[in-house]
């Protein structure tokens, strides 16, 4: 082939919305085939949660607690196949590439870093979603139980907005992250266990102190639970900390603030990284 | 890369019973220097000192929370101290077993320096569990601080002067030994496997969360469940502790109550022992699967 059949075969260049476009895509792909095709982290991601659900849904048994507070577990561990992949793969991501070397192609190619953070998103929102569905599955027929959805489209606008602003939290993140070295890994280790107990994973939020499940709302999740525990346990409306349409909209704020707030830290920690030469730098 | 040169095992095995011991301590005291400050360096010591502490505590506060709402705050039930020193225990499990087995991908994979550490004079077996004696440390100050918070805001049943603390050390140190041993066998597995088995510490600790009886009696799982968790060591180990510490609060419960304090040293004695053996078989078939598959330097990029 000549060089300059090579040029004419060449594609047009792409920009403006078409290059976002395609840049989202080329960034969920690898989260959604890549993660399909290494199928012993399937087993992990769904057995280690699961694991969790059985040992404390056997806690409430074994102190006979009410059988909506087994489901109330399955529906935590099922979320949190969610938050440990905004976790490890969206918050400390631009950390991991930063380590392989990669960090540096992303910002010196011709797209937009948030492009590649949305990309990395919702790749990893639709993996996790296969996920968090057979967590929920198998812990339903585990342990037998039994849902009554109040109304579905309220749930589908708070699922739907949970993950939008959970995910933007994330892409918000990513690039906190981007500044740190060797801590980013103990720190995403350290969002698990405070971070399952102050949003409520496994009971209800309302259990909490007001100003610390206030505290708490923060991470959408925490609404998110509340709001969907309402409208798909009979008794869920007993147990809500806010009204669903309350906590809808701070779902919708958090979306809002997230995202605007990781546009604006993605494009400020960048020139930081770049003027402190943090882009290559790998402190093991 | 296949490792070909002679290995630091091969050496010692003709080497006398002292030098043999002075490598082996010489292996663990530098492993564990180099485990601690993997651990530690990365932080200034305060705020390490609250990353180690946040995290156990808030998975103990948890439970806390479960059982307060359910028992509208009654702390005075047998089963919570069941429940609250079997999870202030178990810490030990996951930072051992963890810890041990997690040194083989870190140096493998992340620093890329367990081709050197074969080649090093040193013994690998002895050096991955000098790896663990860092989270060992951790481990304890959590254990001590969940404790701690038991007794002064949960009432927990715990007098120090009726404690049995001589059956008390006697079921920790064969039970760190043992759980040390686990995490070799893990280990041992690991340097076959690629990176993502960083999750196989975890995995297993995990499970064995809920066949050891760590947070509720075995007598919860389904009849069929519950001989894993009788196979278990870290069943008795637990078993032990709570006696030692909460004497018949713990022999309350049906699961254990037939077996006395003897008995049941004698089987976690055992059954340490039964995992022990089964730990250094392991490391040394793996160890020779990996050398000869070239293992050893293997980096899966994950």
């Amino acid at each position: 082939m000549s060089s300059g059949a090579f040029l004419t075969e060449h594609p047009a260049k792409v920009t403006g919305w078409r290059l976002f476009l395609k840049t989202v895509i080329a960034r969920a792909y690898p989260r959604v085939i890549g993660q399909q095709r290494e199928r012993s982290w399937m087993f992990f991601d769904i057995v280690l949660p699961l694991g969790g659900v059985i040992a404390y849904v056997l806690v409430y048994k074994a102190i006979g607690a009410p059988a909506e507070y087994v489901g109330f577990v399955v529906m935590g561990g099922a979320m949190t196949a969610f938050w440990m992949n905004v976790l490890w793969s969206m918050s400390s991501q631009l950390y991991w590439e930063k380590e392989q070397g990669n960090l540096a192609l992303y910002i010196m190619s011709p797209n937009s870093m948030m492009a590649v953070l949305l990309g990395m998103a919702l790749g990893g929102m639709l993996a996790t979603l296969l996920r968090a569905i057979a967590i929920v599955l198998l812990g339903s027929l585990m342990f037998q139980v039994q849902y009554a959805v109040a109304n579905f489209f309220q749930l589908l606008a708070v699922f739907i907005l949970a993950m939008a602003a959970l995910y933007g939290m994330g892409m918000m993140t990513a690039s906190l992250f981007l500044l740190l070295g060797r801590e980013a890994w103990h720190l995403s280790n350290l969002a698990q266990e405070p971070i399952y107990l102050a949003t409520g994973f496994y009971f209800p939020i309302k259990s909490l102190p007001f100003w610390v499940a206030l505290g708490a709302s923060i991470i959408p999740l925490t609404l998110g639970m509340d709001a969907m525990r309402q409208l798909v346990f009979p008794s869920g409306f007993k147990i809500g900390f806010l009204s669903v349409g309350v906590e809808l909209s701070v779902l919708l704020a958090l979306c809002v603030v997230f995202l605007v707030g990781a546009k604006l830290l993605l494009a400020h920690m960048e020139k930081l990284a770049i003027r402190e030469g943090r882009l290559t730098e790998s402190r093991r | 890369m296949a490792v070909t040169t002679p290995h630091s095992s091969l050496v010692t095995r003709h080497s006398s019973p002292v030098t043999l011991f002075t490598e082996s301590w010489r292996s663990f005291r530098l492993a564990t220097w180099l485990g601690w400050q993997i651990e530690s360096n990365w932080a200034d010591p305060f705020l390490f000192a609250i990353y180690s502490i946040i995290k156990p505590l808030s998975g103990a506060a948890i439970l806390v929370v479960m059982y307060g709402i359910i028992a509208k705050g009654n702390f005075t039930n047998p089963l919570f101290p069941y429940i609250y020193l079997g999870n202030a225990f178990y810490i030990y499990a996951g930072a051992m077993m963890t810890g041990v087995s997690w040194a083989v991908i870190d140096d493998r994979e992340h620093y890329k320096t367990l081709k050197y550490m074969y080649i090093a004079p040193i013994r690998i077996p002895i050096y991955l569990l000098g790896r663990g004696v860092a989270r060992f440390i951790t481990g304890s100050f959590s254990v001590i601080i969940t404790i701690m918070g038991g007794v002064l805001f949960l009432h927990l049943p715990l007098d120090v002067a009726a404690a049995n603390w001589p059956l008390f050390f006697l079921s920790l140190f064969i039970g760190v030994v043992m759980l040390a041993m686990m995490g070799l066998l893990l280990g041992s597995i690991s340097l076959l496997l690629v990176h993502h088995v960083g999750f196989i510490g975890d995995a297993v600790a995990g499970a064995l969360y809920i066949f050891s009886g760590a947070i509720f009696p075995l007598d919860v799982l389904p009849a069929w469940l519950r001989p894993i968790g009788f196979i278990m060591p870290i069943t008795y180990w637990l078993e032990l502790v709570r006696r030692s510490l909460i004497g018949n609060v713990a022999q309350a419960f049906p699961t254990l109550a037939g077996f006395s304090n003897g008995q049941l040293l004698g089987i976690l004695l055992v059954l340490s022992l039964l995992f022990g053996v089964a730990a250094l078989i392991a490391f040394r078939l793996c160890d020779r699967r990996a050398r000869e598959r070239g293992l050893i330097d293997r980096t899966s990029n994950y």
